[in-house]
């Protein structure tokens, strides 16, 4: 029995939700133990988010997009 | 300068103070916001001509005429269809088209110039196709478009297939000015004009911004303050400046247009977000310095005998080779994805009004791709910072210079 694409598909997401979830609460988590550093923490967040990100539609396209 | 970096909440939110300017009336000191007409002249009469280029080619839209086909498609496949249309780039600049009442459907919009490599040129109006609809005949050749790409076909219009449905007629180059282009061209000239304006106006006023440059003065001091100088380094930040702010403003103004109603999806198409990746993946290694190279064919240094690191190098080398693909792969992959998810949702719950056949569709469709509409402009402005961001620090690390003797 071969397991549809499509479930690949959600586990994807599962993931990647997770990931990026977990990475906007240990921010929001370290701006109130540092407020003064916000930006800083604000944009290490969004590259970090954003690779992740980048790593989930890559996965989503070669599930979604790419034939074989 | 007007910056203070512990103050720097989200993006150009952080230059208060300079946006504080925009409400400032010089004159009489009462808080009031500029409007159109308080800009300067030349940027009122450039943008006069924008709008004048907008109309008088709308000025030349032609409404076709066209048989309705698609009655026996069912309103599920004809929304996936008209989603799938709305994704890909088109031949021809069609705003809307609606439905008469003997049931043909008339196009709203204008023909573009198709130019194929096909044996020798073949330059024709794409408003021979009519819309997908029929066979074009140039030269004694014949095209025909299907899923918005141009095959070579017979007189009949016929169209070959393989098993898994593809079609396998002969594809000719393609080299046609399409909508994504024609936008592609929109934005170029419109940036062109717009920094152009504002340079003028800077060398004529000194450092005070006028007009439009109250806006665009503090997202350039952020890329350059926090994207180029923070990733890159106060020596050689200078030299990437120009393709950071080009890429930044090029892809924010493309992700805006797309939310407009001409429904173009030009980020969304996965050509321009690979031509961009490219352009970052060569400034990346052709920028690169000795000490970038050095990390990457010998990434432990001095720190271990030649036959310790043999058989670690044997993995780390085609890694870090692997790396230098992966960057620019995922900033092309990431673009693309965000634009393209975002235009499916966008369009599918436009597409609720039609599937939900009772009062409740429309109000409800309105909220949500009202409300993801909010979300998008948010992540076109993120998506463009994003790409400008990682650009930036790929560059720092192909540009950086450090001391080998201490460790790191």
């Amino acid at each position: 029995m071969t397991i549809p694409r499509i479930v690949g598909a959600g586990l994807i997401v599962i993931g990647v939700g997770v990931g990026i979830g977990k990475i906007g609460g240990q921010a929001m988590e370290a701006i109130a133990r540092q407020p003064e550093a916000y930006g800083k923490i604000q944009t290490a967040m969004l590259i970090a988010a954003a690779l992740i990100e980048g790593i989930g539609f890559a996965a989503l396209f070669a599930t979604t997009e790419l034939d074989g | 300068m007007l910056k203070n970096k512990s103050q720097n909440a989200f993006f150009f939110l952080g230059y208060y103070r300079t946006f504080a300017a925009i409400f400032r009336e010089p004159k009489n000191g009462v808080l009031r916001p500029i409007f159109l007409s308080d800009m300067r002249k030349p940027f009122l009469s450039q943008f006069l001509f924008v709008a004048a280029l907008f109309l008088s080619m709308s000025a030349f839209a032609i409404a076709e005429e066209s048989k309705d086909d698609e009655g026996g498609k069912d309103l599920k496949t004809e929304i996936t269809d008209y989603i799938d249309h709305h994704l890909k780039d088109s031949h021809d600049f069609s705003l809307f088209s609606i439905k008469q009442d003997d049931g043909t459907k008339k196009h709203i919009g204008f023909p573009l110039p198709v130019i194929l490599w096909d044996d020798g040129l073949k330059v024709f109006s794409s408003s021979k196709f009519h819309h997908g609809e029929a066979v074009a005949e140039v030269d004694g050749n014949h095209y025909k478009l299907y899923h918005s790409k141009i095959y070579k076909t017979d007189a009949a219009g016929t169209i070959n297939y393989d098993e898994k449905h593809h079609a396998t007629n002969a594809k000719p180059l393609d080299f046609s000015i399409t909508k994504g282009v024609v936008m592609i061209f929109i934005t170029g000239l419109l940036m062109f004009l717009l920094f152009r304006g504002l340079a003028k106006s800077y060398a004529k006023n000194g450092s005070i911004p006028k007009g439009v440059g109250r806006f665009f003065e503090p997202i350039v001091l952020y890329i350059r303050d926090d994207i180029a100088i923070a990733n890159i380094g106060e020596k050689r930040y200078k030299k990437y400046m120009p393709f950071l702010l080009t890429v930044f403003f090029f892809i924010w103004f493309l992700n805006m247009f797309g939310l407009t109603p001409l429904g173009v999806n030009v980020t969304g198409n996965i050509s321009v977000t690979v031509a961009l990746a490219i352009v970052t993946f060569l400034l990346t290694n052709l920028t690169g310095t000795k000490d970038y190279w050095k990390h990457l064919f010998d990434p432990l240094g001095d720190s271990m005998p030649w036959f310790g690191k043999l058989p670690l190098y044997v993995i780390l080398i085609p890694i870090e080779i692997l790396g230098i693909f992966i960057k620019p792969f995922s900033l092309l992959i990431r673009l693309y994805a965000n634009m393209q998810a975002g235009h499916i949702v966008v369009m599918s719950l436009i597409g609720l009004m039609f599937i939900f056949k009772s009062w409740i569709g429309s109000p409800l469709s309105f909220g949500l791709a009202f409300a993801i509409s909010l979300i998008e402009i948010l992540v076109a402005l993120l998506q463009a910072y994003i790409f400008t961001m990682l650009s930036a620090l790929y560059f720092g690390f192909a540009s950086e210079e450090h001391d080998h003797a201490e460790a790191h």
